[in-house]
């Protein structure tokens, strides 16, 4: 089929434009826009009605017109040519090299969108990856397969969390193909080239694709560089049948741009401006985590967002801690004390733990253990904000202890070199080395023949 | 169904929104296949020769000139043998067959009949030709799994004499009775068609009276739900709805389960399908997915089959209800579905109420709710059925001002408030009990006194004066210390925090501690409350509250939780054990000795726990 051009550009809002008499345009059908300066950019369609057609440019609309601007409909949506080769390789956001390396010679080609995997092909996470920090691996531990995000705020140290867990994961007893799909939205060429030269110093970069939209680059480019970025994860895992880590840094900017689009179209906004879709519309990207029956490979995604304001309940981070599988969250205080990773315990989660440790996984104590160390450290934390009140001379002894043991927690448990690399049973010695603070009638949690068994 | 000739033709795709022209004869909520690839839609406005459609496929590639073809028949289910153990995306299309057919992702356009239509059942007649029946009278059943028994009813609108009725293997769209009404023959078959807009006819609702038992103990002794009866469950993320949810359908003392997932996540789908089969049901002794049906619209499917998710459940519900079952249809979370019909409402262009959401939120919400219900079924054999609905809500920020939890608590009669500052110190369920509330507790309390305790009502008011009277002294504590509390109110701060750690609290991962049942539920309060009553006599008798504190015999309450179903007697001696040593304690202050406690340690403190 012939490629139609249409010179027929009635407005141009933002970063959407209205192109009038065309025929046969598709919902989601990818666009090509000639600038006047005969540059070429992409697009996507967001309505059709009639012959009128709204489209969104991935490109900065600025130098267009409506007089000379060619509009070209590629009869097909955004797709991403995959195949071994795009290991090593650095991509811009809609996946066009830029490492200066050959074009892809595509063994496939994907469409972004994806279609939701069925539920009933799912197979449930549950092998434990060992990240080697002990906050996540003790009390909140990853499971292959699983969406957990870091929630964090400007200024704090989670590209450093992020790169480490990329750098140390592994799980226990097994050598598959593994490799780190990284995208990034909106975030500073030092941010993104942090990462990168870690990737070189470690030689991950042999296995991992990057995918890169910097600040400065087409914001609305962003809405397509996760999906671009997970089809490229799935290619990796489902067919090729590797273990695949994805990092997605920075949601908040992907949300942003998409309420640029949104205000454009003069949507009724949800809250805080954000569109009414945004639940829906993250979870297309989240719930292309998982694990597929009978399949060898597995995609596990640690998307980054920074909580404008550190507020959880800001529409960015609320909407993604109801539809990951946990959240992984940062403090700003205990990063002011100078702890790293300065990971909250309290409110991190990670809803497949259960499934990921116990006997045969981690190891049998793994559980109880760490219920024991949670609500201990709960209470020696309310102990201590009850004693900043009244003064510690108001506490029991026994919730003197409790507050020494959250100090102590944090110092010996939590905190922990960005090159230590804990195994688990440093990890769970640490936290049993911890818990003899306390009286033994205290520790509830753990079973008796627990305690005798690995409180030395 | 589809008349080729007969199709009206796109004129604008926005999103899950088509809207076409000069379909014919295009009616409110009818059915239309849109496109080539022939997607499900349904017709949700009318302008004109112009129809707005929700589109339950994802809708990329349609474009304007594409045909839309009318069906003349509403969105309806099929109800039928196979509908157990069955696993349904919100438009009842089987995923397990989907999946054989198109592989591990939903591809668009696939045409799947819900039910079976090659399996063969056993149909065992219960009438015989010459009978004269009525709507709802049953004429056989069929063996569905080894705990239900299908019953396949005279359709609503029919009745007569049966001329003909069949005895063996049938398949689902096969006759099995044909019945005469002057001149007019009904043919029934096995299976049935019905609109899921439309609630399934009843003779009439009665108020629910007994206790749908979940083994919770939060839940069962303190907040119950009522056969037949609504409760919600708002939370913010990482409470623990699902957690309950999943609880609820695993131990309810309900015949049949609906769980829809709406809008929630993949892998908590996978969790039910992987676990149901594995888990032993406590009343029939089989695996519980043999009474459970899963409807699974996961957040990432498209977004108005989710809101049609919900009507499909409530309309299976409403049918194993006809039969005379109760079921618990669980919906998680209804806040997706809320926000669905946010996102079409959106793309009609309609004018927003509050946060966007349309102004017939509440409406919609109340007569999905009002489709719960303990009723009179049709039929002569006078059978009762119930619907009791769970409703999951997910409320922004944890908010419960929104207006989605704001409009289901107008009408729900069970509220179980989640609270994140519970989860986050591992207690679960983390039902707040000082803001949750049930309005089935009269009906519930006099079933209990007959069938479990006279005793119980008056227990669970006791307990739960205790937990309201420690919120009061925490603020006591939170402003001058715990030094300032009396004797007798320390106590009863470790009374409280008693209540709440050794009967509140309830590990779902713990093979024993994970269902309770009401008689062992009743023991276990008593257990703990009797504490209480001896210590206090012991301190009105001038026992030191240190030494009462640290009683050995408190180690053995906190491991009551464990006791076994069958060996439940083991209470009373518990609670034997219990009196004995205050008493001890008691003697021992006549006689003169241990008036002075010997370790300083008091494992207290039950005041900071909160806060």
């Amino acid at each position: 089929m012939a490629i139609k051009e249409y010179l027929t550009v009635k407005e141009i809002v933002g970063p959407l434009l209205l192109v009038e008499g065309v025929e046969g345009a598709k919902y989601g059908e990818l666009v090509e826009v000639e600038f006047p300066d005969g540059s070429v950019g992409l697009g996507n369609v967001l309505e059709v009605s009639e012959d009128k057609v709204l489209i969104q440019s991935f490109e900065e609309t600025r130098g267009l017109d409506v007089s000379n601007t060619k509009i070209r409909f590629r009869g097909r949506g955004l797709e991403l040519g995959v195949s071994r080769d795009i290991l090593g390789r650095v991509f811009d956001g809609l996946g066009r090299p830029i490492d200066g390396g050959p074009e892809i010679i595509p063994e496939a080609r994907l469409s972004i969108s994806g279609n939701p995997i069925n539920p009933y092909a799912r197979d449930y996470p549950s092998d434990f990856i060992q990240t080697g920090i002990s906050a996540i691996d003790g009390l909140n531990p990853l499971v292959r397969g699983q969406k957990l995000p870091i929630f964090s705020g400007s200024g704090l140290p989670h590209s450093r969390i992020a790169a480490q867990i990329a750098r140390q994961s592994t799980v226990l007893g097994k050598e598959e193909e593994f490799s780190v799909v990284f995208a990034a939205m909106g975030i500073t060429f030092e941010e993104a080239n942090y990462f990168m030269s870690e990737f070189k110093r470690t030689a991950a970069i042999e296995r991992s694709v990057l995918f890169v939209n910097l600040a400065d680059d087409p914001a609305i480019e962003r809405i397509a560089t996760p999906r671009v970025a997970l089809t490229a994860a799935e290619y990796l895992a489902f067919e090729l049948g590797m273990h695949v880590l994805v990092i997605l840094t920075d949601m908040t900017y992907y949300c942003e741009a998409l309420r640029e689009v949104s205000a454009a179209r003069k949507e009724v906004p949800g809250r805080r401006g954000y569109p009414g879709y945004l639940y829906t519309d993250l979870a297309t990207i989240y719930e292309r985590a998982g694990r597929i029956k009978d399949e060898r490979g597995s995609i596990t995604q640690i998307p980054i967002l920074s909580m404008p304001e550190d507020d959880k309940t800001h529409p960015i981070p609320d909407l993604t801690g109801y539809i990951t599988e946990g959240q992984i969250i940062l403090s700003r205080e205990l990063h002011r004390r100078g702890i790293y990773p300065p990971i909250d315990v309290l409110p991190s989660l990670s809803r497949l733990k259960e499934k990921g440790i116990g006997e045969g996984k981690t190891r049998e104590d793994h559980s109880n253990l760490s219920n024991q160390l949670f609500s201990a450290y709960a209470r020696g934390k309310e102990a201590k904000e009850l004693a900043v009140i009244l003064g510690e001379a108001a506490l029991s002894d026994v919730d003197k202890l409790y507050a020494r043991f959250s100090d102590e927690f944090e110092h010996r448990f939590v905190r922990q070199g960005e090159f230590e690399n804990r195994t688990i049973e440093e990890t769970l010695a640490i936290g049993w080395e911890l818990l003899r603070m306390l009286p033994r009638a205290e520790l509830k949690r753990v079973k008796r023949e627990q305690i005798e068994k690995y409180m030395k | 169904m589809v008349d080729e000739s007969q199709a009206g033709e796109i004129i604008k795709v926005a999103g899950p929104l088509v809207v076409a022209r000069g379909l014919p004869q295009p009616r409110m909520y009818d059915l239309v296949r849109v496109g080539k690839e022939r997607l499900m839609g349904e017709i949700i406005e009318l302008r004109g020769d112009r129809a707005s459609i929700q589109v339950y496929e994802e809708t990329g590639g349609l474009g304007p000139g594409d045909p839309v073809y009318t069906t003349g028949g509403a969105l309806s289910v099929e109800l039928g043998p196979g509908l157990i153990g069955s696993i349904y995306d919100g438009v009842q299309r089987p995923l397990d067959l989907i999946r054989e057919a198109t592989g591990n992702y939903i591809a668009r356009g696939v045409e799947m009949p819900a039910l079976d239509r090659e399996k063969e059942w056993e149909f065992v007649p219960k009438r015989k030709p010459g009978d004269s029946v009525s709507e709802g009278d049953i004429l056989g059943v069929v063996q569905e799994t080894p705990v239900v028994e299908h019953r396949v009813m005279v359709p609503p609108g029919a009745g007569g004499t049966i001329e003909h009725i069949n005895e063996g293997p049938c398949k689902v769209t096969d006759v099995v009775a044909v019945i005469k009404d002057g001149d007019r023959i009904h043919n029934v078959t096995l299976s049935t068609v019905w609109p899921v807009r439309r609630p399934r006819l009843y003779r009439e609702k009665i108020p629910p009276r007994n206790e749908l038992v979940t083994g919770q103990r939060v839940i069962d002794t303190f907040f119950p739900v009522a056969m037949g009866g609504t409760a919600c469950v708002p939370g913010p993320f990482g409470s623990g709805k699902t957690v309950i949810q999943h609880e609820i359908a695993k131990w309810a003392n309900a015949d049949i389960i609906i769980f829809i997932g709406c809008g929630e996540r993949g892998n908590e789908m996978t969790e039910v399908l992987l676990e149901f089969p594995e888990l032993i049901d406590p009343y029939s002794g089989e695996p519980l997915m043999k009474r459970t049906v899963l409807i699974a619209n996961t957040s990432n499917m498209p977004v108005a089959a989710r809101e049609a998710s919900v009507y499909t459940g409530i309309t299976i519900a409403e049918y194993f209800r006809d039969m005379g079952y109760h079921v618990a249809l669980q919906a998680d979370s209804t806040s997706r579905w809320a926000e669905a019909l946010r996102e079409i409402s959106g793309r009609l262009e309609e004018m927003p109420g509050e946060e966007g959401f349309p102004a017939y939120l509440g409406t919609r919400l109340a007569s999905f709710y009002e489709r719960a219900g303990m009723v009179k079924c049709h039929g002569s054999e006078g059978r009762i059925g119930s619907v009791t609905v769970v409703g999951a809500v997910s409320p922004p920020g944890g908010d419960l001002s929104e207006p989605v939890t704001q409009a289901t608590l107008r009408v729900v009669k069970v509220f179980w408030g989640l609270e994140d500052r519970l989860a986050f110190r591992r207690h679960f369920p983390a039902i707040n009990w000082l803001i949750s509330y049930s309005l089935y507790l009269e009906e519930v309390e006099s079933q209990w006194s007959e069938e479990v305790n006279p005793e119980f009502p008056e227990l669970r008011r006791e307990a739960m004066a205790l937990l309201q009277r420690e919120a009061e002294l925490e603020e006591i504590v939170r402003l001058v210390g715990i030094e300032a509390l009396s004797s007798a109110e320390r106590l009863t701060m470790e009374a409280a925090r008693s209540v709440r750690e050794d009967f509140l609290q309830q590990n779902a991962f713990d093979e024993i501690d994970t269902y309770t049942s009401i008689r062992k539920q009743f023991f276990l309060l008593r257990l703990v409350m009797r504490f209480y009553k001896e210590a206090e006599k012991a301190l009105e008798a001038g026992v030191d509250i240190r030494e009462l504190i640290n009683l050995p015999v408190r180690e053995d309450i906190a491991q009551a939780k464990f006791i076994r179903e069958e060996n439940l007697q083991e209470f009373d001696e518990l609670e034997k054990r219990v009196a004995d040593s205050i008493n001890e304690l008691i003697k021992r202050m006549g006689a003169g000795e241990g008036v002075e406690a010997e370790s300083a340690t008091v494992v207290s403190g039950a005041a900071i726990e909160e806060e």
